[in-house]
């Protein structure tokens, strides 16, 4: 028992949250059900309470009369009848009303989660069962709608009885109430005892539930490997497995659950005859003048009427502790921490000025892009000049023939200087710079491990200058993907290392950095959708001429238009009636659309026939003209004309130089070319 | 579709009768104990006498403790039933799936198998629980309360055969018009689980475009509309408890009215109009429960009809009467073999293929994108049935063969190749499930995987995470070939499976290939014609045919289209590895 003191804090927390969630929209509407339980309770109580009246008050002396009038009954029975369309009113009103709270709170807190989901890094989804994440926003969102439409008015309900019946009890004997309430502590002991194991079985059922999903995401999306490798039996038995887990906790949580109503109602009746005897005895006794027998009768009437409710609320206990356990799945994925960002540069629409020398910040779609920097980033913009032997001097302002360079005071050193080409908005009293994007990307001895101690990136340092290409050759796993994960800030390392036109990419706002990239990845994921659609993702305001011209420029307009419905046609599971290739095509198209000044392609034309691949190349070049790219690939004709080649081994830059320099190396990139002409 | 459901209820059929029979047991003492309870104060203190009470009083306590145990028990063995039943409708689905043929896969969508899985099984089997328990109970209850209001007065107990008719009416009303919503509301929900599981596969993709808002607008879309029908169907399915209490309230008050005037006449005592009203009361409540019942029944149905549309859904491979076992050699030939997805002659991807291979051939495929070169290889393992002509395979016809024996030869590493969440070794087991740690080292040798797989901390123990994440897309392939070689299979099937290997390791891969298994015939996908240049056989693929066949000298004299592929990727001196 004490074990379960601590979760249950957690629990009060839960349930305080989902309560959050209905009074932030439905504040007013919450009391208006409170209301309409209370009346509805009201109105059933009265009921009762008017049946025992209606034999003494109004049928007995009937019976004495010589010609009996009904007058004196039609009017109650009309009373009765209002009081009674009222409940009924109030019960359809705040049954609509528990509707459209329940499914609202359940709409906004499935929103929020796949709200919350957008913001997760990375690793959350590399490190997840993705039908486990499924299970929350289906099955752990349903129980919660369970709980709040039905559960939550029911107890209420049952709230208002109990209040109600509870002083009439006090009202007729202070003695037998006593008895009553010492049974109703009895029942509460068992409730907790049962409700108890039937909680920590449901919390149980609601993760197998989870894992089953788990299990079952991944082997459906493996189905046509399972059915090549003949593995039908072992993928049976592994679920049958997780079926059965499933099964036993689900059984013991129901078993529970279900023999719980039966006793309750059992020791009701029990404590019936107990106040019965309690009562005789009292009377008889003489113990108490208070009690006659007329009053032990409808005592036990009302005793009965006490002991209902709560039983019922002990049966709705169960619902509600498998909604809170649901509950509890779904706020830990909204308490994932999301992805840092401390970035504060952005990006922004640039023009220029009237002189013509300096930026000024755009409202419109300029086309041409400016980070803006903020001052309290650490880096100043100082204005230079470049002496004839290549050394920086710093001066006060600006002169004829001086540059703006970035002044970066952290080395031990002193500060240093970079010079900034291409044009900026430097002026006093302005709390920011702009700078042109023009894609210059620099690592400086950058270190990068995905787990502690397991160091996949050593010392990688790199520079690619706007209009540049730069190429990454060397084996799988060598960390070709991870540089690029590093650029798009997938993934996070020290502050500094890698600068982004000049500007430390930490500091860069995530979706600004990433906006200024385009990528191709490795594996190619397109979404349920048209053609025109999957394209039109990477810019959501392309038109539709602008998403064939993208598509014209990967190539993919030939195959498109031979689709049965041309751009419009659908695509449906990532694309699987389209080949590899033409999936990959799409990608590109995709990329195309964005028009980022850098672009990453990763691997990305390796499954494209050779014909295609040179349609695709030509494509491409355009594409990559003035811009920086990055690529990694493995076919040496598609990185030879790269300004530069990086050879990556095992995490380090082994060798780097143009084709050229490459092949004057002797090298590994010299064994890995001619090696091609031995396979020959 | 009852039957097909019941059919699963298989070795929990005890549980399943013994339920209802111990909740007619409950309701029989459900009965019984506030007719004791009226006795008690009948005989006991209303006529003061305190041996009755005692009397009664025990007699009550023993009821309630039967009462109590059979509610226990037929509590118990609802639940083992209703559990029990769902673990095998989820067992017999998933078992179902896994017979299902490539083109049975492709019909239904992942999202859509998950949610009929879990979902909607949760909904079959709490409307399973209330039918074998509640349904029973309520109408037990409601007949003997009736029956007792026929020993009161069959006058009065006739107001029932009006208004339960009017009560039926407007559940039937309800049922029907919130049906079709639910069956909205669930494939709403597949959607839902479509589009969270594309945003988990593509999370890349989203967040390299910056697109979370969009995506938050897509999600919203579905959520909105499940949000609006969800709303409508539960908002008609309200009218069902005050349409109830109405009912009930209109007997009181009718009973009332009526009563008195018996009552006055002489006809009945007020005692039995009390007694009238509790037994009313009686059937209330066991009404309130019916309606939930039926609440449930609704949403259960749609989930039903969903389960039985996957329980019902046949394979479109079979296999034969009298299967061959046996697969003599790797030889494979096709004649005149056409095939198309949409079984529409008009849309083939393949046409008219004929084509002889030799066991221990190796056969290089080269073809532009989307001709069907995948397609190819796909009949050879029969995932898919040509639509016109054979496909033989060690001389018999793929449609002859128990598949399982013939897949067992046929190895197939697929283009779009998946690892499961597991060991590196797990991995490789599913390739021949008793292979030793030698063995596996042996089949990653040849693959080139050992060398990346020994760097690993754990080596063979390595984790993989679902889909392979962790692993890089050219050790994911090299893994996935060696699980192909753990198979010994007769014919090998590589579909492009070494795009994202280096040259240097494909061409070791190649070498292995035929120094290892010289015997196995090895069917070749390829981009690179470096990787197939030194195949017997090259096919040459344009738009669903053979256009030109041959070995790669052959080819590079006779055809045009194989020796523009060379050229360009040889030329400026042959730079293509």
């Amino acid at each position: 028992m004490n074990k379960n003191s601590q979760p249950s804090a957690g629990k009060r927390h839960t349930a305080g949250r989902i309560l959050s969630y209905v009074f932030a929209g439905y504040k007013f509407r919450f009391f208006l059900v409170l209301l309409c339980i209370l009346v509805s309770a009201i109105a059933s109580v009265g009921g009762s309470l008017f049946l025992q009246a209606l034999i003494d008050d109004y049928i007995a002396p009937l019976l004495t009369m010589e010609t009996p009038v009904y007058t004196a009954l039609l009017q109650a029975l009309l009373m009765m009848a209002c009081l009674y369309v009222t409940g009924a009113l109030c019960t359809l009103a705040y049954n609509r009303i528990m509707v459209a709270i329940s499914q609202g709170v359940q709409k906004t807190i499935r929103d929020d989660l796949f709200s919350h989901m957008q913001t997760l890094p990375i690793k959350y989804f590399d490190t997840h069962a993705h039908g486990d994440v499924m299970s929350v926003y289906t099955n752990d969102v349903d129980t919660l709608r369970q709980m709040l439409s039905q559960s939550i008015p029911q107890m209420f309900n049952s709230v208002v009885m109990i209040a109600v019946t509870f002083f009439a009890m006090l009202f007729k004997n202070v003695w037998l109430t006593l008895v009553v309430l010492l049974c109703v502590c009895f029942m509460l002991l068992v409730t907790r005892f049962i409700a108890g194991r039937s909680a920590k079985y449901f919390i149980r059922q609601q993760m197998k539930l989870g894992d089953l999903n788990g299990y079952i995401e991944e082997m459906i999306n493996g189905q046509k490997v399972i059915k090549v490798f003949c593995h039908e039996q072992e993928a049976e038995k592994g679920f049958d497995e997780v079926n059965d887990a499933l099964c036993e906790s689900a059984y013991q949580a129901n078993k529970y659950a279900n023999i719980l109503m039966p006793i309750m109602i059992n020791i009701g009746n029990i404590q019936y005859v107990i106040v019965a005897m309690a009562g005789g005895l009292m009377a008889l006794g003489g113990f108490d003048a208070g009690i006659t027998l007329g009053v032990i009768a409808s005592f036990l009437q009302l005793s009965k009427s006490f002991s209902n409710p709560i039983s019922q609320i002990s049966q709705q206990l169960n619902s509600v502790i498998m909604g809170l356990a649901g509950a509890e799945r779904i706020f830990r994925l909204m308490d994932e921490p999301s992805e840092e960002d401390h970035g504060v540069v952005t990006l922004v629409n640039v023009s220029y000025d009237k002189s013509g020398s300096q930026l000024e910040e755009s409202e419109n779609r300029t086309n041409l892009w400016a980070w803006k920097v903020p001052h309290s980033v650490g880096a100043t913009m100082v204005p230079v000049r470049v002496q004839e032997d290549g050394r920086l001097t710093e001066l006060k302002k600006p002169e004829d023939g001086s540059t703006w360079a970035w002044k970066y005071p952290e080395t031990e050193t002193g500060p240093s200087y970079r010079v900034i080409h291409g044009p900026v908005r430097n002026v006093e009293g302005e709390n920011y710079y702009l700078i042109k994007l023009s894609g210059d990307v620099r690592f400086d001895g950058v270190d990068f491990a995905y787990e502690e101690g397991k160091t996949i990136l050593h010392g990688i340092t790199l520079f690619a200058k706007p209009g540049q290409k730069l190429a990454f050759v060397g084996a799988t796993g060598a960390g070709k993907t991870t540089i690029t994960n590093l650029i798009n800030r997938f993934y996070d390392i020290a502050d500094g290392k890698i600068r982004y036109d000049g500007i430390s990419i930490n500091n860069i706002r995530k979706s600004d950095l990433r906006r200024s990239l385009g990528i191709v990845l490795q594996e190619t994921n397109l979404f349920t959708g048209t053609v025109r659609e999957n394209i039109r993702y990477g810019n959501l305001d392309a038109t539709d001429e602008e998403v064939e011209a993208a598509a014209v420029l990967a190539n993919a307009d030939d195959f498109i238009r031979r689709l049965p419905q041309g751009y419009d046609t659908m695509l449906t599971g990532n694309g699987a009636n389209l080949s590899q290739g033409q999936r990959q095509l799409i990608a590109i198209a995709r990329a195309a659309v964005a028009d980022p000044p850098v672009m990453i392609l990763d691997e990305a034309t390796s499954s494209i026939d050779t014909h295609t691949e040179a349609l695709v190349q030509q494509g491409m070049d355009s594409l990559m003209s003035g811009r920086t790219v990055f690529v990694i690939a493995h076919r040496l004709s598609t990185v030879r004309n790269s300004d530069a080649i990086m050879v990556l081994d095992h995490g380090r830059i082994i060798e780097r130089g143009s084709h050229d320099d490459l092949i004057a190396q002797h090298g590994v990139y010299y064994q890995l070319y001619t090696g091609a002409f031995e396979l020959e | 579709m009852i039957k097909r459901l019941i059919a699963c209820i298989q070795e929990y059929k005890r549980d399943t009768i013994l339920t209802p029979i111990f909740v007619i047991f409950e309701v029989a003492f459900d009965v019984l104990i506030p007719m004791m309870m009226a006795q008690l104060i009948d005989k006991g203190i209303e006529a003061g006498n305190m041996t009755n009470i005692l009397l009664y009083g025990l007699l009550l306590v023993v009821m309630a403790v039967v009462a109590l145990i059979f509610g226990a028990l037929s509590g118990r063995f609802a639940a083992k039933a209703s559990t029990g039943f769902s673990r095998n409708l989820r067992r017999e689905m998933y078992h179902n799936v896994q017979q299902f043929s490539f083109s049975n896969i492709d019909k239904f969508s992942t999202g859509g198998i998950i949610t009929r899985l879990t979902t909607d099984v949760t909904n079959v089997q709490m409307a399973f629980m209330m039918i074998i328990r509640i349904a029973v109970r309520c109408p037990i209850m409601l007949i003997c309360a009736w029956a007792l209001t026929f020993t009161i007065s069959p006058k009065l107990a006739l107001i029932f055969l009006v208004v339960i008719p009017i009560l039926a009416l407007g559940l039937y009303f309800i049922m029907t018009s919130a049906h079709p919503i639910f069956e909205r509301v669930f494939k709403k929900y597949d959607w839902l689980n479509n589009v969270v599981q594309e945003n988990l596969l593509g999370i890349r993709v989203v967040k390299s475009f910056v697109r979370e808002d969009h995506e938050r607008a897509k999600f919203g879309n579905v959520s909105n509309e499940i949000f609006t029908d969800f709303t409508k169907a539960e908002k008609l399915i309200s009218f069902n408890a005050p349409l109830m209490q109405l009912c009930v309230y209109g007997c009181m008050l009718t009973v009332s009215w009526l009563g008195a005037h018996l009552v006055v006449g002489g006809e009945i005592t007020t005692g039995n109009l009390t007694s009238m009203f509790s037994y009313i009361m009686m059937i209330l409540m066991s009404l309130m429960m019916c309606s939930m019942i039926l609440v449930q029944i609704i949403l259960a149905r749609a989930s039903a009809e969903r389960i039985c549309e996957l329980l019902n859904e046949e394979s479109d491979l079979k296999n034969p009467a009298n299967p061959v076992t046996e697969v003599k050699d790797g030889s494979v030939v096709f004649e005149n073999v056409s095939f198309s997805y949409a079984n529409d002659p008009s849309k083939e991807c393949l046409k008219d293929v004929n084509l002889t291979i030799k066991s221990g051939e190796t056969v290089g495929i080269l073809g532009g994108t989307g001709t069907s070169k995948t397609t190819l290889v796909q009949l050879i393992p029969r995932l898919y049935d040509a639509t016109e002509g054979r496909v033989l395979v060690g001389g018999v016809d793929v449609r002859d063969y128990d598949m399982e024996a013939l897949r067992q030869q046929v190895a197939m590493v697929l283009q779009k190749n998946v690892l499961f969440s597991g060991s590196i070794k797990e991995n490789l087991r599913w390739g021949d499930a008793d292979a030793t740690d030698e063995e596996m080292v042996h089949m990653c040798r040849l693959a080139q995987a050992d060398p990346f797989i020994q760097e690993f901390p754990d080596k063979y123990n390595t984790h993989i995470e679902q889909g392979g994440s962790n692993v890089s897309g050219g050790q994911k392939q090299r893994l996935c070939i060696a699980r192909a070689l753990l198979k010994r299979p007769k014919i090998l099937i590589l579909d492009d499976s070494t795009s994202a290997v280096d040259t240097k390791t494909d061409a070791l891969i190649r070498q292995a290939f035929r120094n290892e298994i010289p015997d196995t015939t090895k069917f070749i996908i390829a981009q690179r014609i470096s990787s197939i240049e030194d195949a017997d056989k090259i096919l040459v693929m344009e738009g669903g045919r053979i256009s030109a066949m041959g070995t790669h000298q052959e080819l590079l004299q006779n055809c045009q289209t194989y020796r523009e592929i060379y050229e360009s990727q040889t030329k400026g001196g042959g730079d293509d590895e």
